[in-house]
């Protein structure tokens, strides 16, 4: 996919003027936080789970190297193939070479970010094999042409009309006059569309929340059914993963779980949890008679041992962006790649440069709600601000933003030209903005306020006032 | 091997600054693995006995519109079947899992139900299925796969029904994954099915029957009501 994270501020204010977007991000903001609330409540545990969960990702990365030959062992126990891709063109190749060893024409797929990742849908169809989403949104976006605006819910940034006017244009041999004002008829047309897709594909695709060493086992978490009946009905199950996906063992997925469905959609469990370990066995009425596995690395391996690793504990629950104010406001594909939100803030420039997605952990008001709601506490406003650090030593940012921050540098590690000039600023801006409480514009200044007020300061500093406080407290 | 394999376990290791792990540290390892430890499970069903606990699996399986019909005996299974059918407006026909725990019922009592053994294909409107335990936790059943137990019988038909057994009701994931492994080899697929099929992808609006069933029926096949009565004797 290409990426368009360069021009975030323009994509930013499209998705500030979009009224449709607008109206759809309303509805999460309501939605999601206060659902995910309610599910955490009835679970005492949860603050114990989520330190927990942080330890099984954290122990299984310092590890990696072992557990994934682990999993490769147990997975060709089962019967199954593991194919590893260290970019996403051997990938998309690995996964090429199956499909035309069966000679597919038609491969199903139920949800996969690792298959966004690698541009896998648009490779497919260039070698003269259809792709077919069968997740309701992901085939909704497919329909589209547009790329998923959020991790669990790609469809987000549509409403109902949208959906109905693509379902029109798209599905032609069906009656013109029917009605799709609701939401249960668009449901029900997609099923009835795609039910056929199933029942005819080649081969079927799968993302996977978690890759099982012990038994070398596949996790989906899905609500549809979609990916089940993906991998069920043709002769090929794929699975598309990347490294970080391990865990040691069944009780550790039990635990993520535990963390995942909650964390994302507030239910208690999603309504479809399946643990898929190689093909049909001897005796076995349905099922593929081929399971492979594709590892993707693109980069991942270079993020363990430094200040990124802790990214890697991410389990895509989607809690960060459902949370997150900035996307709240901008929606997803202001972000211009695959992963959206705080965590792809902090993912994307790891996986297609800083310089191409320098923008993305600078669209933070680090209000530190992502971390707070993070299943596996990833610390990711921490984690932004490495990259805006690594910006700056590496000189990414314009001239005049750099010079003044050297600036403001120097004068703040000068004490006694620093407190005076402070203390003169908050008096005269405290004056000057005493009545109206915040300025519009600013000198010098008005590519910052050109997009938000200035809070108008109260007219002492904090220096001062705590110094103050201080004297205050001693002569008591 | 490949040449990508040993480059992406040779980054590894550089990245975080060591070799191969040490073989003691391996054994270790996969002694940790072969222990599978359980870690922190919540209280909700395990502090609970089992009549409890079979109320905690039917309230928290209604919860997600699963729909639950209690039963004295396995004998009674049939009629509940055919009584939910005629409820539901559904064909007397049923596709059943090809399973030995469901021989013993009396459906040759119901000779007006049109009944098929095996997979699920296209055309099957309703599937019955056994189940390996009930989760109470959050009201998930768990199915295993296997040759008496086809997985397109959870998927394809419109309106799935599990028969429960009340000794089947457990409280956790991890008790799910104990009986698993008595079984020996890991079946193909483990299914965990909490409530029907269900999408939010329009306006986060929750429409059952996206792809798998629209209907999920419990029929749990439950002693406590005999053996309730046997003490009041």
């Amino acid at each position: 996919m290409l990426a368009t994270s360069r021009t975030f501020e323009a994509n930013a204010r499209a998705g500030l003027g979009n009224p449709i977007l607008q109206r759809a991000l309303s509805l999460m903001r309501s939605g999601f936080p206060e659902r995910r609330r309610l599910a955490v409540e009835r679970l005492p545990e949860f603050e114990a789970l989520r330190d927990i969960g942080k330890s099984i990702k954290d122990h299984t990365l310092e590890h990696l190297d072992f557990y994934l030959e682990l999993f490769e062992e147990n997975v060709v126990a089962s019967g199954g193939q593991v194919h590893w891709a260290r970019t996403p063109d051997e990938a998309r190749h690995a996964v090429l070479q199956i499909c035309r060893s069966v000679d597919a024409k038609v491969v199903t797929k139920g949800k996969s970010m690792i298959a966004e990742e690698i541009g896998l849908n648009e490779y497919l169809e260039q070698n003269g094999i259809t792709p077919v989403e069968t997740d309701l949104g992901e085939y909704i976006i497919q329909l589209r042409h547009e790329p998923p605006s959020h991790l669990i819910a790609p469809a987000i940034h549509l409403m109902k009309e949208q959906v109905a006017d693509t379902f029109r244009a798209e599905h032609r041999s069906l009656d013109p006059a029917r009605s799709l004002a609701e939401a249960r008829q668009l449901c029900d047309e997609a099923r009835a569309v795609l039910r056929p897709r199933f029942l005819a594909a080649d081969v079927g695709i799968t993302g996977a929340n978690f890759l099982v060493a012990e038994t070398g086992s596949c996790i989906i978490v899905t609500n549809e059914g979609n990916g089940d009946l993906t991998q069920t009905l043709p002769r090929v199950h794929i699975v598309m993963a990347s490294l970080e996906k391990l865990v040691p063992t069944l009780e550790d997925a039990a635990t993520l779980l535990r963390l995942l469905a909650r964390s994302a959609t507030g239910q208690e469990f999603s309504a479809y949890t399946t643990v898929s370990t190689g093909p049909r066995q001897p005796g076995d009425l349905d099922g593929p008679e081929q399971y492979h596995v594709v590892l993707l690395d693109n980069g991942r391996s270079a993020l363990l041992g430094g200040e990124f690793q802790d990214m890697l504990r991410c389990i895509r629950c989607s809690a960060c962006m459902n949370h997150c104010p900035v996307y709240a406001a901008v929606g997803g594909h202001a972000y211009g790649w695959v992963y959206s939100g705080p965590m792809g803030a902090v993912l994307t420039p790891s996986l297609i440069g800083i310089a191409e997605a320098g923008h993305l952990p600078n669209a933070s008001t680090f209000c530190g709600q992502c971390e707070s709601v993070c299943p596996v506490k990833i610390p990711l406003p921490k984690l932004m601000r490495h990259w805006r650090e690594r910006q700056f030593t590496e000189k990414l940012n314009p001239p005049v933003y750099r010079a003044g921050l050297s600036l403001w540098a120097w004068v703040a590690r000068q004490p006694a030209l620093y407190h005076p000039l402070v203390e003169l600023a908050c008096r005269t801006f405290g004056w000057f903005g005493y009545r109206r409480g915040r300025f519009r514009t600013l000198p010098l200044a008005n590519g910052w306020t050109a997009v938000r007020d200035m809070p108008a300061p109260e007219g002492r500093s904090f220096q001062s006032l705590w110094a103050e406080r201080q004297k205050g407290g001693a002569r008591k | 091997m490949s040449e990508a394999r040993a480059q992406i376990l040779a980054g590894i290791r550089r990245s975080l600054k060591r070799g191969r792990l040490e073989s003691a540290r391996e054994a270790e390892l996969r002694e940790r693995v072969a222990g599978h430890p359980r870690k922190l499970v919540p209280a909700r069903a395990t502090t609970l006995d089992h009549s409890s606990r079979t109320d905690l699996f039917v309230a928290m399986a209604e919860e997600v519109q699963a729909t639950v019909a209690q039963v004295n005996s396995s004998a009674a299974v049939p009629d509940e079947v055919v009584r939910y059918l005629a409820a539901e407006n559904l064909p007397a026909e049923l596709i059943i899992a090809p399973d030995p725990s469901l021989d013993e019922m009396p459906w040759s009592e119901r000779p007006l139900l049109r009944i098929r053994r095996g997979r699920a294909d296209a055309n099957d409107a309703v599937s019955l299925t056994p189940c390996d335990v009930a989760i109470a936790e959050t009201g998930t059943l768990m199915l295993s796969s296997g040759a008496a137990t086809p997985t397109t019988l959870n998927f394809l038909p419109d309106t799935h029904i599990v028969v429960v057994h009340g000794n089947q009701v457990v409280a956790t994931y991890e008790d799910g994954w104990d009986r698993l492994r008595r079984g020996g080899r890991v079946p193909r697929a483990i299914n965990f099915i909490t409530g029907p099929s269900r999408t939010g992808d329009i306006e986060q609006r929750i429409e059952l029957g996206a792809h798998g069933p629209r209907r999920l029926h419990i029929i749990l096949v439950d002693d406590r009501q005999k053996a309730g009565d046997g003490q009041s004797k």
